[in-house]
């Protein structure tokens, strides 16, 4: 068990997500940057689709009530343990009544604590990622608040071990760093409808993400972007990364929490690689968007995906030597 | 009836197999038909097959099937069946409190129209709307049938929030949202019926394929309700 002293600004209980239900209109919801939640994942000896807490913003206080092997990853937050600074990417094992705090995000804008043997919530169709909007999975369908108590899933054998003296490098949050940020995504299904000049723009100009985004989607500031003829769209499939634009002109990139279909034309859609680098951007960074055809989107994110598992792999043979 | 379509990428997981681009009860009912033959041939990487109005997307694992294997499956299976699967249709009768707070938009609908709220409200109340799909949030039902006349364009901006039960106009379609999320339809009134509930055994209050009718109700009666089924 493990009791939150301090819930942060916006903490939610994030696994892999909820499939299998969009026909009846649920989002798959899940952690918004993968990257580092498979990574804190595979760090504290986890198997790979366990919950975790994301964190958004201003981090939690926790008080572990067990021994664990607990890792934090993804945008800079200070992190101390008993008062003691501890590094991110890195596992730390944690004894009955060891305070970890998380502070506020210096750079990137979420980050991922996860635990060994994961944040054992009961799963609610068969996912135990958080989606505020219908209270649906997490603890109680809702953001952490002080007093809560999470459950942790059985301990791990790994946490047999005195102190753990490697981590990941720097390398894994290169990501992060910078306040424009360049997102590579491919033409949206409506690409073709929008004028020359809105789509020269788009691609010309840097969009700022407004404080008006969450993890349904992100609201952007910038050029307006107009269609050649305007027209009621028939509601169609949107996913984690469509950049819809509604009559104001004005995109909205829709993130993990969003709808299962929408109504507005779709200029573009973000390619599953740069997903982590969006989930990073907080309000005030800008979004610099390019384009790359879908072939090209979808051998990113294969080679991605063999980077991540290699990561993994690495992260088990250390594990292997600790035991 | 035999459709022509047209396949385009949605994402490195996601195909969308497009057979029109209207609101037509015949063009829905080749979208479950075709849903139901994939459905039934659902191979390995294929994960979910999720209709729409005039399309539907297949979700797959890119990781064991790709974007030509997908194609090359959807064009080898999804041949109109010779029958289509009817489900026995169920009528829900859905309680509206039409206007005011709970339908802040009635007014601007009725002036778009050149009717009276009156009118608006009966002529949506007289109707008798088919759920086409499931989608944009939990339980939120896509019903088709709305009268031409009331057809009005969603707002240039939507919400940042509204509420549960809002039963909304986005042009020439209908519906509720089921829960308080962001939106832009035009709200004419509410409903005190939950629409979804992840602790009902079917979570979903409306499925693809029933009829639906609006029973317009007073301010007391929309109390009443909520105080019984809360």
């Amino acid at each position: 068990m493990i009791d939150v002293i301090e819930s942060g600004f916006f903490t939610t209980v994030q696994d892999s997500g909820r499939t299998g239900y969009r026909h009846a209109g649920v989002p798959t919801s899940g952690a918004m940057d993968a990257w580092a939640y498979r990574l804190a994942n595979a760090l504290v000896g986890n198997s790979g689709d366990e919950a975790v807490l994301e964190v958004t913003m201003a981090g939690p206080t926790l008080r572990f009530r067990v021994e664990a092997v607990v890792a934090v990853c993804g945008g800079d937050f200070p992190c101390a343990l008993n008062g003691q600074p501890i590094s991110l990417w890195k596992p730390e094992i944690v004894k009955p009544g060891d305070v970890l705090e998380v502070g506020v995000c210096r750079t990137g804008f979420r980050a991922y604590i996860a635990v060994s043997g994961g944040i054992d919530v009961p799963p609610v169709m068969g996912s135990r990622s958080t989606y505020v909007p219908a209270q649906l999975g997490g603890l109680a369908g809702r953001p952490l608040r002080r007093g809560d108590v999470l459950p942790v899933g059985a301990m791990h054998p790994f946490t047999a071990v005195g102190s753990i003296r490697w981590g990941l490098s720097r390398l894994a949050a290169s990501y992060i760093d910078g306040k424009t940020k360049t997102v590579r995504v491919i033409p949206g299904p409506e690409y073709d409808e929008f004028t020359p000049e809105s789509r020269r723009q788009f691609f010309a100009a840097r969009y700022e993400v407004t404080p008006q985004s969450d993890r349904t989607g992100y609201r952007l500031s910038g050029p307006a972007l107009a269609l050649v003829r305007e027209r009621e769209m028939v509601s169609e499939a949107v996913v984690f990364g469509t950049v819809q634009v509604p009559a104001s002109g004005r995109p909205i990139v829709l993130m993990a929490d969003s709808q299962t279909s929408g109504g507005y034309p779709r200029i573009a859609q973000v390619a599953a690689v740069d997903l982590p680098i969006l989930a990073q951007a907080r309000p005030g960074d800008c979004l610099q968007f390019q384009l790359i055809t879908s072939e090209e989107a979808t051998r990113l994110y294969k080679e991605q995906h063999h980077r991540l598992l290699r990561w993994i792999a690495a992260i088990r043979r250390q594990w292997e030597g600790e035991r | 009836m035999r459709m022509e379509y047209t396949l385009f990428p949605l994402c490195e997981y996601a195909v969308t197999v497009r057979f029109a681009d209207c609101i037509d009860e015949a063009v829905n009912e080749v979208v479950h038909g075709a849903a139901a033959r994939l459905e039934a041939e659902k191979k390995e990487g294929i994960e979910e097959i999720v209709p729409a109005f005039s399309s539907l997307t297949i979700y797959y694992d890119p990781l064991v099937i790709d974007y030509i294997g997908v194609g090359a499956w959807i064009r080898k299976n999804i041949r109109q069946p010779e029958q289509a699967v009817r489900r026995l249709a169920r009528t829900v009768v859905i309680p509206v409190c039409y206007g005011g707070e709970f339908g802040p938009d009635l007014s601007d609908v009725a002036r778009f129209h050149g009717m009276t709220e009156n009118e608006v409200v009966t002529l949506h109340s007289t109707g008798r709307y088919r759920v086409y799909m499931i989608g944009f949030s939990p339980g939120f039902a896509y019903l088709g049938g709305l009268s031409p006349r009331l057809a009005t364009p969603r707002r240039p901006v939507p919400r940042t929030k509204v509420p549960a039960g809002s039963v909304g106009i986005a042009g020439g379609q209908t519906g509720v949202y089921p829960l308080a999320t962001p939106g832009g339809w035009q709200l004419i009134g509410r409903t005190p019926l939950k629409l979804f509930d992840p602790c009902r055994a079917e979570p979903s209050l409306l499925a693809a394929g029933d009829i639906v009718e609006f029973q317009p109700i007073d301010a007391k009666e929309f109390a009443r309700w909520s105080e019984e089924h809360d």
